[in-house]
């Protein structure tokens, strides 16, 4: 069941993250597919969402962060552009906890569409139902479009966080453990959903799930410390893992 | 603090059950083939009637794995652990009908002079027996150089159970009076090859568990 290598959507070279003094991140390494959905797995601290931050600059936000290294989107080492705005527009991000804006679906979705300038009132509506639909939750929404986002249910609502996301047509989504606020049914609908989007996006998503990084990724790494200690075809890692500290995580004998 | 305690003690318990059906196992395919020998028709009925205990190991050993599966959601080795103990449960359950067979078999014979010295039936049992033992202990000790050896040893039953089927038959061209016994003894002789093949099967499941890889050691 070995999955065959894909085109290299991101890569990272010798990547090192300090925070102040303290390093975050050792020399990190990897390319990531396009098309695919690499899960990134690890105890709390082992730097992980921190990685997943650096793919669209989210650290730039916080104070005393230095970073070293390389991190290649198609051919543009995304540091040494001072182009945010559009990086961000092409790696598009969803968090831990949904986190809409208190104004309506409709309004929500047509956010970051607006920002760019689209004022079409016909434009706009294509967005907001191509992006609702992507995201698996129109026929939900459908009838109530303009009625406040934050009454929907939590599911729901993280469904909208990623039509928010898709609206902005991104090459890349990157997921910050996107169900762990979430029941299981909603988990299972936004794991659904990654599997469809991975046709037209390239997905990467922190999870503390392991179970569900098996069933939603094709290839998984598996950080320690700051360092990436296995990063494989998703299948072989769960079931054959090569490094003993690998095997004694997934099987839960520490973390 | 060791958060693995309950379900390390669980694996334990696993194997403690598969440690159990297979000493009845031996128990079993050694009274068998002493019954066949001696022609000691009681204790082959003795063997049918014991096979009962095996079986409900068998059954209570899948259900304890399926459980242990839905609760615990395995991964690496302990996710092979138990699919291997699923595996080599089943095998060891065959064995024990083979054992079955071969009482029958001393049954169907009776009290009559025995054949058996024209065929290397002892032998096989012997190698048989070996295998079984390595077999095992290259899955609980996790040792591949024992696995590799069984698949070894299934070649010289193979080897033994081609000569027998010759010699069988051979004499029973000259002999066609002692058919029912030769049928019989044909038949054993089929039943301890496919008992070897069934212990070759535990031995690639050890190998999976220790590798992560599937091995066919029977070549």
């Amino acid at each position: 069941m070995k999955q065959s290598e894909g085109t290299t959507k991101i890569s990272v070279k010798d990547l090192d993250l300090f925070y102040g003094d303290k390093q975050a991140l050792f020399n990190v390494s990897l390319d990531i597919q396009e098309k695919k959905v690499t899960a990134l797995i690890g105890p709390s601290g082992c730097g992980k969402s921190t990685f997943l931050r650096t793919l669209n600059r989210m650290n730039d936000l916080i104070d005393g962060v230095k970073i070293n290294g390389d991190i290649v989107i198609e051919n543009e080492d995304i540091y040494k552009s001072n182009d945010v705005i559009k990086l961000r527009t092409k790696v598009g991000m969803v968090f831990q906890k949904p986190n809409l804006f208190p104004m309506s679906i409709y309004d929500n979705v047509a956010y970051g569409p607006r920002a760019q300038g689209i004022k079409s009132r016909k434009e706009l509506n294509k967005i907001v139902e191509e992006s609702l639909r992507g995201a698996a939750i129109w026929d939900e929404v459908k009838d109530r479009l303009k009625s406040s986002a934050l009454g929907l249910s939590g599911g729901q609502q993280q469904r909208v966080c990623i039509a928010r996301a898709i609206a902005m047509k991104p090459e890349v989504i990157l997921m910050d453990e996107p169900t762990s606020a979430l029941d299981p049914i909603s988990t299972l609908k936004v794991e659904e959903l990654i599997a469809q989007l991975k046709k037209d996006y390239t997905i990467v998503i922190v999870t503390h799930n392991m179970q569900q990084a098996a069933r939603v990724s094709d290839k998984t790494a598996f950080f320690l410390s700051g360092e990436i200690i296995e990063y494989d075809v998703t299948n072989s890692v769960f079931s054959n893992p090569k490094d003993q500290r690998t095997e004694d995580y997934v099987t839960g004998r520490f973390g | 603090m060791n958060v693995r305690r309950n379900f390390d003690k669980n694996l334990q318990e696993l194997q403690n059950k598969m440690n159990e059906m297979n000493a009845l196992t031996v128990s079993a395919f050694e009274k068998a083939f002493n019954a066949f020998k001696t022609q000691d028709v009681e204790l082959a009925l003795r063997v049918i009637d014991e096979d009962t205990a095996i079986d409900n190991l068998d059954q209570e050993i899948n259900q304890f794995a399926v459980w242990l599966i839905a609760k615990e959601q395995p991964f690496a080795t302990d996710l092979r652990r138990i699919i291997a103990s699923l595996k080599i449960t089943s095998d060891i359950e065959r064995i024990a009908d083979f054992a079955v067979n071969i009482a029958k078999s001393t049954a169907k014979i009776g009290i009559t002079e025995s054949l058996i010295s024209i065929t290397n039936l002892e032998q096989m049992n012997e190698i048989s027996m070996n295998m079984l033992k390595k077999a095992v202990s290259a899955f609980i000790d996790g040792n591949m150089t024992l696995a590799k050896e069984v698949g070894a040893l299934d070649d010289q039953v193979d080897n033994h159970y081609m000569e027998t089927y010759k010699k069988i038959t051979e004499y029973l061209r000259i002999h066609p009076e002692e058919t029912t016994q030769l049928v019989q003894l044909l038949f054993i002789n089929r039943y301890l090859e496919r008992t070897a093949d069934h212990i070759t099967n535990i031995a690639e499941s050890a190998a999976y568990l220790i590798k992560g890889q599937i091995y066919d050691l029977n070549q």
